[in-house]
């Protein structure tokens, strides 16, 4: 069955070609069904290979098909080909399933928008290409698929281009990622000339690279990966990339598209060095700090959710550096689920109140939106971490392999607990703002449920982030499915070495944090013991002021020497060409009477020409 | 002995014909001019056993091309005496019989002189024999060449619809606006 | 005197020579495109020599193939005579310079 594989990311590339084609003329809603179909074919196939996956045994669970070379070049010679395992099957699992999810979601979403059909072409190309991503058996078909999320992030955050700010947050997204798609590039050209390969399966067999090599290619590998999952110093295009729809927001920037940092770096586990990895944890663990620090102050709810995510994101990359794999794709997986829930939640609430984003106006919504609010709150719970619900479950082995990291661990647990605490304060914060609470929407605005469209897959996203964690139980052995399903893609698999007692002990520090952030947003936002305004200090919502150091320098000294550079180019490089160009001229002017119009002129040289190359043919004969 | 007569009247036509198609002055005398040449060559190729080209060259060439070439001269009413003298390009003469006495040297040598097989390759079609030239032409034809065979059905339907399209009188005026 | 394959070729020469002065003399479109028939027909001669002398029927071929396009050239070559002489009576090949650089 994982022959089906290709079938995989056709679905939606056809889905693609055929809106492409049909789109404007089907119109809504038929182009979001036909849209939807695709990704639900596409999440059916998946499963199926999954289900073929499972059926073989442990070491035998990898599966290469290639459908043919695309770049052959010398020695090199890339393929077009899938490579089925259990990393890129959980990857594609979860894309699929909340990639229809949205889909379906979107349907009601963009209910009575004028681009419908083009949305859905955007999203089914954002399919295909998350699916390229993941399933591509070497680094250049996943670039390509790097590459296609790229432009469709940017044609989705600009999706109301009409708008200044949708359309300068697209190019700053695009921009930013650029600087990512460098390091994957560099990367991928240090690591052919060092070990002659760019196929996942034989990086993974090929002996390691000298340490300096491994380490470089590392880094720009993280710095591929900073780019696109938003991590310090490039994450500042994420927060902006809230411009687009809200299930863009959920699908693209949330579950999918920016876990692809994660999933390059697990990847390509093998080729990390240890160095790189201190590096990657420490990054990590500062933009989990300093995202959930910005998070705190934010009045738009979708902000909330965009600064929390780049946390979450810190979250993973932490868990990266500390060895362990596994829990970040845990997390990555758990995330899905419930960022994927509270954005779509966020965006019924948005819908319900008529495009009101500021959460100083909303409030009291329990009682109006029931299924949104109480799906929103699995998703709080989840995030906060507050067992049983997913988030505790992930967040936890993150926060013990942290504990554990051999150099600085203390510090990153110390980080990451701190992080875990704003997280719940924050997210609590938001929970309390919206649905509890006086009313303070402005006149005239009614706020109602959303249709089922939108509801049902917060349903089911509520289901899969209260039990997501089902997946990896630490409890006893046999029940980390998770764990022992991607184990054969791993060099070193991680193994915890605290005693039961260390990781009990640490759970319940991780839970009481989780329950003290809580316990102090109900005291001041539910019971308003404390004054607000001096826990939002200007500085934390504008996070720390990066951004706006950023244009600074890029808009003051960067602007000039671009535009020193400019003048040099035109003065000498476009100078060197326009003299090559008026040569041309004046050389073509001496050759002018050559051409005399007369026929038989011409004529004369044609029989010239044969004279010659008769004389030629004598002098070769004799 | 009847080889060399017939090789020698032949020629005789050919030359005569060739010299009389590029120095009459009437371009109705130059067309049966050219037809006379076309005959003499077409009484080569018999003596070259060539019987299919000979028929052919007799009806494509003398049937069918100066037959066109007549209408075209009578359509355009260009059948009147022109002058040899040379107009805008005076040194175009001297050229021509540098041209003419270079590459009739050259040939000559190389006809002549120059005895070396051409390319010492076999050929593709078949060695010639009296009785079935037109059957081993034939075999050629529609086996080893039956592709360019096929193009050249392709290249004189696109010349007959070429020549119709340039030779169409123009159309002065479109018919809405004629209507106006 | 025995008849050669050299005397084929040297009257095929002579035609392909002819033709070709009067191609490069003669200013009138009509005669200029007989001359190319001219010349067209000395090669095919030599091919016609070449196809007895070597035992190959591909000679006899080629001039097949040549007749067939000289068909074709001659009769876009009138066409375009036609659509000329139609524009510019009486004009000749040395009026025609309008391409001159």
């Amino acid at each position: 069955m994982v022959e089906l594989v290709w079938l995989i990311p056709t679905f939606p590339l056809v889905g693609f070609l055929f809106l492409l084609i049909a789109g404007s003329r089907l119109g809504e809603p038929k182009a979001g069904w036909i849209a939807t179909a695709a990704s639900t074919c596409s999440f059916i196939v998946t499963f199926v290979v999954f289900l073929g996956l499972l059926a073989k045994s442990g070491d035998d669970r990898s599966f290469e098909q290639v459908l043919f070379d695309w770049l052959p070049a010398g020695s090199l010679n890339v393929e077009a080909g899938f490579l089925v395992d259990p990393l890129s099957m959980t990857m594609a699992l979860f894309v699929t399933g909340v990639g229809t999810l949205i889909h379906l979601y979107s349907v009601g979403y963009m209910h009575g928008d004028p681009k419908f059909s083009k949305f859905f072409l955007y999203l089914n190309l954002f399919l295909f290409s998350m699916l390229m991503l993941v399933l591509g058996n070497n680094l250049v078909v996943t670039f390509l698929g790097w590459e296609g999320v790229g432009t469709c992030s940017y044609l989705l955050i600009s999706f109301w281009h009409q708008r200044d700010s949708a359309a300068t947050a697209g190019k700053k997204a695009f921009v930013t990622n650029r600087v990512g798609d460098w390091g994957f590039m560099i990367a991928m050209f240090l690591l052919w000339s060092s070990i002659g390969t760019l196929t996942y399966t034989e990086i993974a067999q090929s002996s390691p690279m000298a340490t300096v090599t491994g380490t470089a290619v590392s880094l720009l590998l993280f710095v591929a990966a900073a780019g696109k999952s938003a991590q310090l110093p490039l994450y500042v295009w994420l927060p902006d990339a809230m411009e687009g729809p809200t299930p863009v927001s959920a699908m693209v920037h949330a579950a999918t598209m920016v876990t692809s940092g994660v999933y390059l770096l697990v990847r390509m586990n093998h080729v990390l060095t240890s160095d790189a990895l201190i590096v990657i944890a420490v990054v990590g663990a500062a933009t989990a700090l300093f995202a959930a620090l910005a998070a705190v102050a934010q009045q738009d709810i979708k902000k909330v959710l965009a600064y929390s995510t780049v946390s979450q994101l810190g979250f993973m990359f932490l868990a990266i550096g500390s060895g362990a794999y596994v829990a970040a794709i845990f997390h990555v997986i758990t995330h899905a689920f419930f960022k994927a829930l509270l954005f779509l939640g966020s965006g019924s609430v948005i819908h319900g109140m008529h495009d009101e984003q500021d959460m100083k106006k909303m409030g009291a919504l329990r009682s109006l939106m029931p299924i949104t609010a109480g799906t929103f709150i699995i998703g709080w719970l989840a995030i906060a971490g507050v067992p049983p619900f997913a988030g505790f479950w992930s967040k936890d082995e993150i926060l013990l392999a942290a504990w554990e990291q051999p150099n600085i661990g203390p510090i990153l647990w110390a980080v990451g607990l701190v992080t875990a605490l704003l997280t719940a304060y924050y997210m609590s914060r938001q929970v309390f703002l919206v649905f509890f609470g006086d009313k303070r929407w402005d006149e005239g605005v009614e706020p109602h449920e959303s249709p089922w469209t939108m509801t049902l897959p917060l349903c089911i996203l509520a289901v899969a982030a209260a039990l997501g964690g089902l997946i990896n139980l630490p409890v006893v052995a046999d029940w980390l499915y998770l764990e022992h399903f991607l184990e054969p893609i791993f060099s070193h698999p991680h193994q915890f070495v605290s005693s039961t007692t260390t990781k009990i002990i640490l759970a319940i520090i991780a839970v009481l944090a989780g329950l003290v952030g809580i316990g102090v947003a109900a005291a001041v936002w539910l019971v308003h013991r404390v004054k607000a305004d001096q826990l939002e200090p200007k500085i934390l919502e504008n996070a720390m002021y990066i951004d706006a150091a950023y244009s600074k320098v890029v808009g003051g000294v960067g602007h000039k020497a671009f535009e020193m550079i400019s003048n040099a180019d035109k003065k000498y490089v476009d100078g060197a060409i326009n003299q090559i160009g008026k040569t041309t001229i004046r050389l073509g002017a001496m050759m002018r009477p050559l051409q005399s119009g007369y026929m038989r002129n011409y004529a004369i040289g044609i029989t010239i020409g044969g004279l010659v190359l008769l004389i030629w043919i004598i002098a070769g004969a004799s | 002995m009847v080889d060399t007569i017939v090789f020698l009247v032949a020629a005789a036509i050919c030359l005569t014909g060739a010299l009389g198609v590029i120095l009459a002055r009437n371009p109705v005398h130059s067309a049966l001019m050219l037809v006379m040449t076309l005959f003499g060559i077409a009484v080569q190729f018999v003596s070259q056993e060539a019987h299919f080209l000979a028929a052919v060259q007799v009806i494509v060439y003398a049937g069918a091309i100066v037959v066109l070439f007549l209408f075209v001269i009578m359509l355009l009413g260009v059948d009147t005496a022109q002058n040899l003298e040379i107009g805008a390009l005076p040194a175009q003469k001297w050229a021509a019989l540098c041209f003419g006495v270079g590459s009739l040297a050259l040939t000559g040598y190389i006809i002549l002189a120059v005895d070396n097989p051409v390319t010492g390759r076999p050929g593709m079609g078949g060695a010639i024999d009296e009785t079935a030239n037109v059957r081993l032409l034939a075999r050629s034809l529609f086996s080893n060449y039956v592709y360019a065979f096929e193009l050249t059905s392709l290249l004189l339907v696109i010349a007959v619809i070429g020549a119709v399209v340039l030779a169409r009188k123009p159309v002065k005026q479109l018919p809405e606006e004629a209507g106006r | 005197m025995i008849v050669t394959t050299s005397w084929y070729l040297v009257l095929g020469a002579l035609l392909f020579i002819i033709g070709g002065v009067g191609l490069l003399v003669r200013r009138n479109p009509l005669i200029m495109l007989m001359c190319v028939e001219l010349m067209l027909n000395g090669v095919n001669l030599s091919f016609v020599a070449f196809s007895k002398a070597l035992g190959d029927i591909g000679g006899q071929t080629v001039v097949f193939f040549v007749l067939v396009v000289a068909a074709a050239e001659v009769v876009v070559g009138l066409g375009l005579i036609v659509a000329i002489l139609r524009r510019a009576p009486g004009s000749t090949a040395d009026d025609l310079s309008v391409l001159k650089g």
